[in-house]
């Protein structure tokens, strides 16, 4: 069985460490805040300027001065701070943000990405994902391992104009997680139910299966 | 003598000068710290040709989408854009040019213009259709895109408190772009929730200085919420 997007979030939690900040994107990326382990400190940062966010608000709690950067009301966490564009931005390109979850529409054997814009019919914009993309050391890109239609989005080379070239090393989409390097996908795990020739054939791109490979814990 | 007293009686003054043709900085992210009522006196003064430097562009009927009702803007240099129906229809028209930069570019081109700096390196948009035609030099064995400062012939921000010698004091996520903004200016206006004496703000928790704001005005605001999101408090969840 395919992974739930609360499962594929699950998993993502997964990699979260004690003392770490982390910026999470919109869609699947989002929920991984609901999986944070409770023994576990992890700052949430969101670019729009804010360092430890927190949940939703109350009815009584909504501040219009407030926002995610999906915008998104939320709370501030204890121990948040906030800050402009261009202080948030510095830590995000300074390399100074442990762990960045975003969504793709694609992603190849070399890194690269697609995640922002399709020709003549998406053109909304990239927002931060090319500086988060770039920025950023620890990545992890979360999709669907193919389209409704059954095409893999995991590529020899992406179609679609790229967010970020030779940048992407993990994804995990609803069927696998997978490492990307010296050109090929290396597919470490399975998700419960789902066979590695069917991973195989909804991959494009070269896959190669990790000799340790094994079922997915969610 | 007005000294450094920047406050001003109303809109019209606020905005005077503004022409067609001119660049304005905006900032604000979403609906969030936006120059709701400056971006209101622009659209009653009906100023064309306008190149609008901001993240986002309002919605339909809010913030910067009520220029596009009249075709006030021809060019926006946005990160993300298309909350709304007209801007989508005028941009795949051709009538509304758009140059789509990535967030943290757009934010250090404002302040790099602010700064006095023409251009600068970035990682961010290297082999993407963002770094078409730009100039790239490798530093440690990295690719970096030179990218532009920005100016604008007017920035206009929205800050939470002010003294009259335009010091401000912005408030929570409200502060997003607008400490940028408010650099890039050649005038910059101001409009605020509340105006105190000088002296009055602890000079420590100013986070614009007065010498870059040129216009201030007192406003109402509306404050509308783009994506009202809540959990229920803990009586109705029955906790």
């Amino acid at each position: 069985m395919a992974l739930t997007r609360e499962q594929m979030a699950k998993r993502v939690a997964q990699e979260l460490q004690d003392g770490y900040y982390v910026n999470l994107g919109i869609g699947i990326p989002t929920l991984v805040a609901n999986y944070i382990p409770e023994n576990m400190e992890v700052m949430l940062q969101s670019e729009n300027g804010l360092l430890g966010m927190g949940q939703f608000p109350t009815e009584d709690e909504i501040d219009a001065d407030l926002i995610n950067a999906g915008k998104q009301t939320v709370t501030m966490a204890t121990g948040a701070s906030v800050f402009s564009s261009a202080e948030s931005f510095a830590m995000i390109r300074g390399g100074h943000v442990d762990l960045t979850v975003l969504g793709a529409f694609e992603v190849d054997v070399n890194g690269n990405i697609a995640s922002y814009m399709i020709p003549g019919k998406l053109i909304k914009g990239m927002g931060g994902a090319m500086d988060l993309v770039a920025g950023a050391d620890n990545i992890i890109v979360t999709m669907t391992h193919a389209s409704k239609h059954g095409d893999s989005k995991l590529l020899a080379n992406c179609t679609l104009p790229l967010t970020g070239k030779n940048c992407i090393k993990k994804v995990l989409t609803d069927l696998a997680y997978l490492e990307i390097n010296n050109g090929k996908f290396h597919l470490l795990e399975y998700a419960p139910g789902v066979s590695i020739e069917e991973i195989q054939a909804l991959t494009e791109g070269e896959l190669i299966v990790s000799d340790n490979v094994k079922e997915m814990l969610v | 003598m007005a000294g450094f007293n920047k406050v001003v009686a109303n809109y019209q003054e606020a905005m005077a000068g503004l022409e067609n043709g001119m660049t304005v900085i905006a900032g604000g992210f979403g609906l969030c710290g936006i120059p709701e009522n400056l971006i209101n006196e622009i659209k009653r003064k009906g100023t064309k040709d306008l190149t609008v430097v901001s993240n986002n562009c309002g919605v339909d009927d809010f913030g910067l989408g009520v220029l596009l009702a009249d075709r006030q803007i021809s060019k926006i240099v946005a990160s993300y854009v298309g909350e709304n129906a007209e801007f989508e229809r005028q941009m795949m028209s051709g009538e509304l040019a758009v140059e789509l930069t990535p967030q943290g570019t757009l934010a250090e081109k404002m302040r790099a213009g602010g700064a006095g700096i023409p251009a600068f390196f970035t990682a961010t948009g290297v082999g993407t259709p963002v770094g078409e035609g730009k100039e790239v030099r490798t530093f440690n064995g990295r690719e970096y895109l030179l990218e532009e400062g920005i100016q604008g012939d007017f920035a206009i921000i929205k800050a939470w408190k002010a003294d009259k010698y335009g010091n401000l004091v912005y408030r929570k996520t409200a502060r997003n772009f607008n400490p940028m903004a408010a650099t890039a200016g050649k005038i910059t206006v101001v409009e605020v929730e509340e105006i105190v004496e000088p002296g009055e703000l602890d000079p420590d928790h100013i986070h614009t200085s007065g010498i870059y704001v040129d216009r201030l005005i007192l406003g109402t605001f509306e404050k509308r919420i783009e994506q009202r999101t809540i959990r229920p408090s803990q009586q109705e969840s029955g906790e």
